[in-house]
C-alpha cells in the first residue's frame, strides 16, 4: 500500500495538544510523520488534499451492537462496520449481547476474524457473567487475551452487589473497565418510556430516572472502595450525572458515556406512538437533555457513543410496548454532536473530537489510537464542520432502518474516514 | 381521501367544534328507528380484548345504520398464530372492511393500525390510553343535563392511572371548559395526572374533590390494582368510596357517571349508584346513540 499523505488540514489530536493547520503522512498502519503544512515531501505518496477539513484521530465509538453471531437479520459485523465507516468512526467496540452472547474468548475471537469483513476494528466487549445472566462472573482473563477490552452485561444490569463487586474486583486486577447498563430492573418492569407526563398522557409505564441513579450510585460505590474502573453506558438523568460528577471530584474511576439521542431529543418526542423514539433508556425531559450539555460541556461526560442497536421492521412496526427497545445511530452520531453539541451549544470542535476519540481511548485503554502523534496508528477522521446534508435513511449502510434521524438536516459530518491507513470510506 | 381523517383515535385530537358536531348528531339518532345511512357498509368489530358494552353497543349502532358487522377476537383468529397488527388491518382491509372498530391491550394501537390501514379506525380503548367514544357519550349525557361545557366542575374520582376513561374524558371537558378534578389515592391518582390537559388538577382528598361538584364520575377499581400498592381495600373504601353522605358534597343538581362494570360496593354503593342522581343506565343507551354518530361520521355522513 502506497504512502497516504493527508495535506492542508486543521489537524486536531487533543492527547498532543495540537490544533493547527498539519499535515500527516500514513505509512504501513502507522502515523510516521507529523508537520506543518506542505512541509512533508510528497515524492511516491498519494496526497488526500484536507483543505477546510478537520483531520481527527479515528473516531471511536464505545457502544454499538452489531448483532453477529446470531441476529444477521438485524446488522451483520460487515454492514455494521460499514455504517460505522460511513459516519467516521474508524474503531468500534461490540456488546456482547449477541446470540449465543459473547461470554467466551471463541466467540470474542469469531468476531474479530477476517472472514466477518469489517472495515473498521472491531474491539470486543465481553460478557460480564456468563449469558450474561447476572449469576456467575465469565473468565476475564482469558476473554482478554482473546481480545476483549471491556467486560459487560449490558441490556441486562449487574443488579446483585456480590456479583457486581467480585465483577470489578476481578476487572481491576486485569485493567478491564467494567461497563455497566445502569437499571433497576425491579422499577421498570413493563415499562417502555420515560415516566412524566408524556408516559401518562400515552399511558405507558413510565421508567423512573431513579431505576438509573440508584444503579450508577451504587456502582460508584463499590468501584471507590474496590479502586476499579466502573464505566456507565448511555448516562441518561440528572441524577445520575451528579452522582459522577461528584465521584470524579472524590477521585473515584468513573467514567460515562452519552447518547447522541439522549442530548437531543426528549421524551415527548415519541409523538404518537413512534417507535423510532423507543429506546432504553428512554428519552428523558427537558431537564435531563439540558444536563447531558452540561456534561458535555464541564467534562463530566467522558465520550459520546452511540448505542447502535439495529433492528428489523417487523420487531419496530409494532405496538409500541411490544417493539424492540433501541436504535441506528452510526451515521448520525457525528453530525449531531457538530450540529448540536458545536454549532447550537458553541462546544468548540477540540471538544468533539475529544468526546469521539481521545477520550474513548484512554477509557478502554486502546493504546496507540485516539491520537495522531507519530507512531500511532493510521486511524483517521476527516470532518467537514461546514457541510450541509440531509440523512436519508433508507441509503443507509447498515441493515436496519429504526432511526428517528430520517429526513433530518445537519451541519456537519465525516467526509472521509481511514482505519490503518486505508480509506475505506470517502464520500 | 386519507382514512386518518376519518379516524377517530382520541379525544385530544379533537376540536371544539369537532366534539359540537359529534353531540348535535347523536342527539339525533334513535337505534329504534334505524337509517339507513350506512347500508351495505362493512363494519369490522376488532377486539382484542374482551368487551360487553363497547362491543355490543357498537354492533346495534352499526346495524341501526343498516351497516353489517363482523366480529374478531384474538382467540379465534389467526390474530392467535402470531399475525402482526399490520398484517391483520392489511387483511382486514383487503376482505372488504370499511371501517374498522378495534379494542386493543396495547396502548397506541389504534395510532399504529390507523398509520397502516387503508379504511377508517375506531378507538373502542386502547390499554391505558384512550376510549373516544365513552368520552363522547359521557359528554353527550352531560350535555343533556347540563346547559354548558363551560365552568362545570367535574370530579372523576377512583383509579385514573389505570383509565383509559379518565384520561378521554379529561381532554374532552378540558378542550369544552370545563374543570377536572382527579381524585384517588396517590398510587392512583399520581400528582403527574393534572399534567394531561389545561384545567386538569389532582386530589388526594375526595370530600374536598366532590364539594360543588357538577358532574360526579366514578371509575372502576379493581381490587388487584390495588395489589402491592400503599392502599388496602378497606382504606380505598374508607376514603375513596362514593356514599350518599359524599355525594351530598356535590351540588345539588350534580350527576352521577360511571363508565361501567360498577364494582358495588367498592367504589360505589348500592344507594348511590341506584340512587336519583345516578346517570348510568342512561350513559349506556347514550352509547348506542353516540357510536351511531362517530360510525356515521368515519363514513363522511357527518351531516345527518
Amino acid at each position: 500500500m502506497k504512502d497516504l499523505l493527508i495535506s492542508e488540514g486543521r489537524l486536531i489530536d487533543p492527547a498532543s495538544n495540537i490544533d493547527r493547520d498539519m499535515d500527516i503522512l500514513l505509512r504501513d498502519g502507522r502515523v510516521v510523520e507529523v508537520g506543518g503544512p506542505r512541509s512533508l515531501d510528497r515524492s511516491g505518496v498519494n496526497v488526500f488534499r484536507a483543505k477546510g477539513l478537520i483531520v481527527a484521530p479515528g473516531f471511536i465509538d464505545l457502544h454499538v451492537h452489531l448483532r453477529e453471531p446470531g441476529q444477521q437479520h438485524k446488522e451483520t459485523i460487515a454492514t455494521g462496520t460499514a455504517a460505522a465507516a460511513a459516519g467516521g468512526f474508524t474503531s468500534v467496540c461490540t456488546m456482547p449481547n449477541t446470540s449465543p452472547v459473547n461470554d467466551s474468548p471463541e466467540i470474542t475471537c469469531w468476531m474479530q476474524a477476517p472472514e466477518r469483513g469489517a472495515v473498521v476494528n472491531v474491539f470486543p466487549i465481553a460478557a460480564a457473567t456468563l449469558g450474561s445472566m447476572g449469576l456467575e462472573l465469565t473468565d476475564f482473563a482469558a476473554l482478554k487475551d482473546g481480545g476483549a477490552i471491556a467486560v459487560s452485561d449490558d441490556g441486562k444490569p449487574v443488579l446483585d452487589d456480590a456479583v457486581m463487586y467480585d465483577a470489578l474486583r476481578t476487572a481491576a486486577a486485569l485493567g478491564l473497565p467494567v461497563v455497566q447498563h445502569a437499571e433497576d430492573t425491579r422499577l421498570t418492569a413493563g415499562c417502555s418510556m420515560n415516566l412524566g407526563p408524556t408516559s401518562f398522557r400515552l399511558g405507558l409505564r413510565g421508567m423512573p430516572n431513579q431505576a438509573e441513579s440508584g444503579v450508577v450510585e451504587r456502582d460508584i460505590r463499590l468501584a471507590s472502595e474496590l479502586n476499579a474502573h466502573i464505566h456507565v453506558a448511555h448516562l441518561s438523568t440528572i441524577e445520575a450525572l451528579c452522582a459522577v460528577r461528584k465521584a470524579k471530584s472524590a477521585g473515584v474511576r468513573v467514567t460515562c458515556e452519552v447518547t447522541p439521542h439522549h442530548f437531543t431529543l426528549v421524551d415527548n418526542n415519541v409523538g404518537e406512538f413512534d417507535t423510532n423514539y423507543k429506546m432504553n433508556p428512554p428519552l428523558r425531559s427537558t431537564n435531563d437533555r439540558r444536563a447531558m450539555i452540561e456534561g458535555l460541556s464541564d467534562g463530566t461526560i467522558d465520550a459520546i457513543a452511540t448505542d447502535h442497536a439495529p433492528h428489523a421492521f417487523h420487531e419496530k412496526q409494532v405496538e409500541f410496548e411490544r417493539a424492540a427497545f433501541g436504535i441506528t445511530g452510526l451515521e448520525t452520531a457525528v453530525p449531531i454532536a457538530i450540529t448540536v453539541v458545536h454549532h447550537h451549544f458553541q462546544l468548540p470542535l477540540w471538544r468533539i473530537v475529544e468526546l469521539f476519540s481521545s477520550n474513548p481511548a484512554r477509557i478502554f485503554g486502546l493504546d496507540g489510537r485516539g491520537t495522531l502523534a507519530v507512531g500511532s496508528h493510521a486511524d483517521v477522521t476527516l470532518i467537514d464542520p461546514k457541510k450541509k446534508w440531509t440523512f436519508d435513511a433508507s441509503q443507509s449502510k447498515s441493515k436496519s432502518r429504526n432511526t428517528p434521524f430520517d429526513g433530518w438536516s445537519f451541519t456537519g459530518r465525516a467526509v472521509a474516514t481511514i482505519v490503518g491507513g486505508k480509506v475505506v470510506y470517502a464520500e | 381521501m386519507n382514512p386518518r381523517d376519518h379516524s377517530l383515535l382520541g379525544t385530544d385530537q379533537l376540536s371544539a367544534s369537532q366534539i359540537n358536531s359529534y353531540l348535535k348528531l347523536a342527539r339525533q339518532m334513535d337505534p329504534r328507528r334505524p337509517k339507513p345511512l350506512l347500508r351495505g357498509k362493512r363494519v369490522v368489530l376488532l377486539f382484542y380484548e374482551a368487551s360487553t358494552r363497547t362491543r355490543t353497543s357498537f354492533e346495534f349502532a352499526a346495524k341501526a345504520l343498516g351497516a353489517t358487522t363482523t366480529l374478531i377476537t384474538a382467540g379465534s383468529s389467526s390474530i392467535e398464530k402470531g399475525e402482526s397488527l399490520i398484517d391483520t388491518g392489511w387483511t382486514i382491509s383487503a376482505l372488504g372492511a370499511d371501517v374498522i372498530v378495534m379494542r386493543h391491550p396495547n396502548s397506541g394501537a389504534p395510532y399504529l393500525l390507523a398509520r397502516h390501514s387503508p379504511v377508517p379506525v375506531i378507538n373502542a380503548g386502547d390499554g391505558l390510553h384512550q376510549h373516544p367514544s365513552q368520552a363522547l357519550l359521557d359528554a353527550l349525557t352531560i350535555a343533556i343535563h347540563k346547559k354548558s361545557f363551560r365552568g362545570l366542575r367535574v370530579a372523576i374520582v377512583g383509579d385514573v392511572f389505570h383509565s383509559r376513561v379518565a384520561r378521554s374524558n379529561a381532554h374532552l371537558l378540558s378542550r369544552m371548559g370545563a374543570e377536572v378534578i382527579f381524585c384517588g389515592p396517590p398510587d392512583l391518582v399520581p400528582d403527574i395526572s393534572a399534567t394531561i390537559a389545561h384545567g386538569v388538577t389532582a386530589s388526594h382528598n375526595l370530600d374536598a374533590a366532590l364539594q360543588g361538584a357538577d358532574v360526579v364520575m366514578s371509575l372502576r377499581v379493581q381490587q388487584e390494582r390495588l395489589a402491592g400498592k400503599q392502599i388496602s381495600v378497606q382504606e380505598y373504601i374508607a376514603h375513596y368510596q362514593i356514599d350518599s353522605r359524599r355525594m351530598k358534597l356535590a351540588k345539588p343538581d350534580a350527576i352521577l357517571l360511571h363508565p361501567g362494570p360498577v364494582i358495588r360496593g367498592m367504589e360505589l354503593t348500592s344507594e348511590v349508584a341506584d340512587g336519583p342522581q345516578s346517570c348510568v343506565l342512561e350513559q349506556v343507551a347514550n352509547g348506542v346513540k353516540m357510536r351511531m354518530a362517530i360510525l356515521a361520521t368515519a363514513f363522511g355522513k357527518g351531516r345527518a
